[in-house]
């Protein structure tokens, strides 16, 4: 085995490129099990930690450029502002000791599909930017990226470089089911964002289909309801029915098997409960809002 | 390969690396301090947390090639550690000789000259004392995990509150104290 130790972004990918089997490690929480473990034994270990860049983040108008490696809990203290879903979600990520080494690039590049992050980034909104010696940069939109049980849309000679997830424009939340509250690998996971800049609700479901996915069509009721009644300009509750409707959507937007961490109707089950609740928590939230600001008007 | 790094405030070098091992490999079977201890091997149980660059993390999801040329602190380097904290003088070992522990003392660290009850007469850090006098110590296993992950937290934030101390040690199993003894023990370190 070799160890690949490049000094910048630019030797990191010509060393991909040279070597498109060597495995990229940064925090090293799931490439260092599976060495320890003796399940992956490859010819290149590429350390991503020596590039500087790869740690550091920058807010936009827009969005924030997340580098591939910034650790979760950086995340948690320095963007809850900006991203609150993803914000907490890496709150749920394992213990202090990998927040402290893991990020969101790690994540993406394993896509597993119980991967914490992943609800978050599918429910804000994001690009992933990827990047060859070959071909240069190019972004991929995030409902591109998962293409497979731990597959993703990467060539063999492109890295991870950073990701572009949109600021909030409204509340989001993030739930996700356990067996504790610490040290767990979701049974399934759920994220939601409001949009009320566009009028629009998007969602992510972690661990409960072969890919993170979005639950589409429980978005397009849900829009569609809150368009009919009003509800982002009269700011009325949404009613248990349409609620309802929603989390049935949700449910059915899953595609689970039954694994050691739960059974595919259970996934299905709480993924429709954690749905109708992360929809309650932030429409309440944005009356809450709402109201602040009509009472200082 | 060759890896060098500071290990508790005094340059190392470890050879013959593999590269596919781990921190916790080389601290253990390279420079003997087995101190930190090899348990899960997959970062479940937090028996391996040692400070990378003061950042607290387990030592055994560290490739050791990661590890080169930077700085790490281990539980057998906890009391110097503390000792530099508080007389001010920061707690970045700088490599010289008069600062740090050498890797001779540190490979027979015991808590020896004294009683081993008691600590007395053996340098220990507050946390490490604490943990002694609470009777936050079973089979010992998870305790150098714990005493880093603690003091880092005491570092931090000198007084937590409960769930403070929960969400700081979380990823620190122990399946023998229930918990209860520890929380004692950080609340008595933070107390002093």
């Amino acid at each position: 085995m070799d160890f690949l130790r490049p000094a910048s972004w630019e030797e990191a990918l010509a060393a991909k490129a040279e070597h498109p089997a060597a495995v990229p490690i940064a925090g090293g929480t799931d490439v260092m099990v599976e060495i320890n473990f003796g399940h992956r034994r490859p010819d290149h270990l590429l350390d991503l930690n020596r590039i500087g860049e790869l740690a550091e983040w920058e807010s936009g108008a827009d969005s924030v450029r997340l580098g591939a490696s910034v650790p979760y809990a950086a995340i948690m203290e320095n963007l809850r502002a900006e991203l609150p879903g993803l914000a907490l979600a890496s709150h749920t990520v394992a213990s202090p000791q990998i927040r402290n080494r893991g990020g969101v690039g790690g994540n993406l590049g394993t896509a597993s599909p119980a991967g914490d992050a992943h609800p978050a980034l599918l429910a804000a909104g994001a690009e992933v930017e990827a990047e060859s010696a070959a071909r240069g940069s190019r972004r991929i939109p995030i409902d591109d990226f998962y293409t497979g049980v731990k597959r993703n849309a990467l060539a063999p000679d492109e890295l991870i470089r950073a990701v572009h997830i949109k600021k909030a424009d409204g509340p989001q939340q993030y739930s996700k089911v356990g067996t504790r509250n610490a040290m767990v690998i979701a049974v399934c996971a759920f994220g939601l964002a409001l949009h009320p800049a566009t009028r629009t609700v998007r969602t992510g479901i972690g661990s409960a289909a072969p890919t993170p996915v979005r639950a589409k069509t429980a978005e397009e009721f849900l829009n569609a309801a809150l368009e009919e009644d009003g509800l982002w300009d009269n700011g009325e509750t949404i009613t248990p029915s349409v609620a309802q409707r929603f989390a049935d959507l949700c449910a059915a937007a899953c595609n689970p098997i039954d694994d050691v961490r739960g059974t595919a109707g259970y996934r299905r089950r709480a993924v429709g409960v954690m749905a109708r609740r992360t929809l309650t928590w932030t429409w309440e939230s944005y009356r809450g809002t709402r109201r602040t600001l009509k009472g200082a008007a | 390969m060759r890896v060098s790094l500071t290990v508790n405030g005094r340059p190392q070098e470890a050879d013959d690396v593999w590269e596919g091992e781990s921190l916790l490999y080389v601290l253990r079977e390279r420079l003997g301090l087995p101190g930190s201890k090899n348990a899960c091997e997959q970062g479940e149980c937090g028996s391996c947390t040692v400070r990378l660059d003061g950042v607290p993390v387990c030592a055994c999801l560290v490739a050791a090639g990661q590890a080169e040329g930077r700085d790490v602190v281990t539980v057998e380097g906890l009391a110097d550690h503390a000792r530099q904290r508080a007389e001010g003088g920061g707690t970045r070992g700088t490599g010289g000789s008069e600062t740090g522990t050498p890797l001779r003392d540190a490979q027979r660290w015991k808590a020896e000259g004294g009683d081993s009850r008691t600590g007395e007469g053996t340098e220990l850090s507050p946390i490490q004392q604490a943990f002694l006098e609470a009777g936050a110590v079973q089979c010992g296993f998870c305790t150098p995990g714990l005493l880093v992950m603690a003091d880092e937290l005491l570092e931090r934030n000198p007084n937590p509150a409960d769930a403070d101390i929960r969400e700081a040690l979380c990823g620190n199993l122990c399946r023998c104290t229930g918990y209860e003894k520890i929380m004692d023990a950080v609340r008595l370190a933070a107390s002093r």
